[in-house]
């Protein structure tokens, strides 16, 4: 049997009562909203894209520890990568967290975030690890454009 | 069958004493079932409601010795099964003491019954300028289609407000009806908050301004001693699978006077007498309203259910469990920093609750590697968590077949939730 300290682990904790980044940015030049209707955590993320970089990033709402923590842990690991970087980062995050208990993870990519890979373990719990990831893609594909015309 | 004392004396407050609950247990086959290695202890009833033995093998009995298609065949096996639909109309009329059959339709579920309601109903009665009063606590079952009719016809929704408790305050209530009421739709008990609504003096008061009322009973017949006629609602939806019988089948009790008057909601077969290309002319009560083959198997299960409430008795269960209500809410309200949300005086077995800081969603996860089944979120009722100002709660809904010890597993299992989250 899992353990629930797999999922709820000390860092997540951490992170869900005193989360990094959590603050709207003075100076944004995206923004985007994700909603879970299940549960109804509900996040804001706030960007500031600049040359392809998200050279700052922050985040508001509310929802459950998981959701809260991977926002925050989020926050902390995009911030100065591009936004290619960025959605590579992700692409292995979920990939650790929808993939098969005991599968490897690339360790090395993800740093710190590796302390979710017991969500694998908790299906039910994807979406909520991966809500404010999801919403930061969002606003990422709204600076698309105006990126690509320069 | 299921025969009990206390159903066959009706003694009220001796009913807790003598309820006969380990057995009743033994009628659910999934409740003997272990999860993650600990006894299910399922406490999501008011989500669907587990079904016992007797439904099961209706529906497994109906399927291996009576299909055939109803209203149509000329054979033994259709007579049979036509035979077999109808008497459940007729014991389900005797369930919520309707005045006759006819006014006893066959849907999908409480949603649906709704739908018919306000499309055909509220197309048909009200026009531009008309107002609908629903309340705050309603499931969105009884909101959204009632803001459909109003953007079709450009009719006004009006809310009625609820007081820190839960509970319908009647005063407020009253001031909502004015000349341009024309329609009433009320749960009889809350699914998010287990407030037992008052709702025969509502029904009186509506009924004075010359307004129709629907009540949405989903929480209520799992719980509750159903009479229409008493109450003198025009409308009564509920769903099988909350009352112990089969998911998709549900009823729609109305009126004879305004069902006669009501357009079909859905064309199709069964529900006409004769068709032409020119002219269709529609059949009688209840089968107007019963378009295409019906959920036949599921209708014979909720025949089952019916029997099944009937034989322990709706008094007795009611009693069983206001106890088991009364002994949760003193249980967990000792922990600390726990937050009842519904404290209406009237209520059923649902405990609403936010455990302070830690996100229901959360609780829920600790609570299922314990064996408890609870619902986190918003209940389908999102315009509750907003006027409670919480995101989510927790709820923990019960049965006549949960136990004092069972409440005590949750009990621990909020205490290992804090620990392992705080
Ligand atoms: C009060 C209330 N009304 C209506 C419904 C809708 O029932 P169904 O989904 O079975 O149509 C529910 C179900 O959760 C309910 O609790």
């Amino acid at each position: 049997m899992t353990d629930l300290r797999d999922l709820y682990q000390e860092l997540i904790l951490d992170h869900s009562k005193k989360p990094c980044n959590f603050r709207v940015l003075e100076k944004t030049s995206h923004t985007a909203e994700g909603y879970n209707p299940l549960c109804g955590d509900r996040y804001t993320v706030y960007l500031n894209i600049e040359g392809g970089v998200i050279s700052d990033i922050s985040f508001q709402g509310a929802g459950c520890a998981i959701s809260k923590a991977s926002a925050s842990m989020m926050t902390s690991s995009v911030k100065g990568k591009t936004i290619d970087e960025a959605n590579m980062l992700f692409e292995e995050f979920h990939r650790m967290i929808c993939g098969n208990p005991g599968s490897r993870v690339n360790e090395a990519a993800l740093g710190k975030l590796v302390v979710f890979s017991g969500v694998c373990e908790f299906p039910i719990r994807v979406k909520c690890a991966s809500l404010a990831w999801h919403t930061m893609k969002a606003g990422m594909e709204k600076s698309k454009e105006p990126v690509s015309t320069e | 069958m299921v025969q009990h004392k206390s159903a066959l004396l009706g003694h009220q407050k001796d009913a807790r004493f003598s309820f006969e609950v380990e057995r009743y247990r033994k009628d659910f086959p999934i409740l003997s079932q272990r999860v993650y290695g600990k006894p299910l202890v399922y406490l999501d009833n008011a989500a669907t409601t587990q079904k016992p033995r007797q439904v099961i093998e209706a529906i497994d009995a109906y399927y291996r010795t009576e299909n055939a298609n109803i209203h149509r065949g000329v054979f033994y096996l259709s007579e049979r099964a036509t035979k077999h639909y109808e008497e459940v109309r007729e014991k389900v009329r005797d369930f919520i003491h309707a005045a006759s059959s006819k006014e006893i339709i066959f849907v999908r579920g409480a949603t649906e019954g709704i739908n018919v309601v306000s499309q055909s109903y509220g197309r048909t009665f009200l026009k531009p300028g008309d107002e609908i009063i629903i309340s705050h606590m309603e499931h969105h079952s009884n909101i959204v289609p009632w803001q459909i009719l109003c953007n079709q016809i450009g009719a006004r929704l009006r809310v009625a407000p609820i007081n820190d408790e839960g509970e319908l305050v009647v005063g407020d209530y009253a001031k909502l009806f004015n000349s341009k009421t024309k329609f009433a739709a009320l749960s009889h008990v809350s699914n998010a908050l287990g407030t037992v609504n008052p709702v025969k003096q509502l029904i009186q008061m509506a009924h004075e301004a010359h307004v129709p009322v629907l009540l949405d009973g989903a929480q209520a017949a799992p719980h509750l001693a159903i009479d229409v006629q008493d109450l003198d609602c025009d409308f009564y939806v509920f769903s099988a699978h909350k009352m112990y019988g089969p998911t998709g089948v549900g009823v729609l009790y109305g009126k004879q006077a305004w069902l006669e008057k009501m357009p079909p909601y859905h064309g199709g077969g069964d529900m006409i007498s004769s068709v032409t290309f020119e002219k269709t002319t529609y059949n009688v009560l209840p089968y107007k309203f019963e378009a295409g083959t019906p959920d036949i198997a599921g209708v014979i299960g909720l025949g089952a259910a019916v029997d099944y409430l009937h034989a322990i008795g709706m008094n007795a269960i009611q009693a069983y469990e206001q106890h088991l209500l009364m002994f949760a809410t003193q249980t967990v309200s000792k922990i600390k920093g726990l937050k009842i949300i519904g404290t209406a005086q009237a209520k059923a077995c649902v405990l609403s609750f936010v455990l302070d800081g830690l996100h229901p969603h959360d609780i829920g996860t600790v609570l299922d590697r314990e064996g408890v089944a609870i619902r986190a979120g918003h209940h389908c009722a999102m315009p509750i968590m907003e006027r409670f100002k919480v995101p989510a709660t927790a709820r923990a809904s019960f049965a006549f077949y949960n136990t004092t010890e069972e409440v005590l597993v949750l009990e621990r299992a909020l205490h290992r939730a804090l620990e392992i989250l705080k």
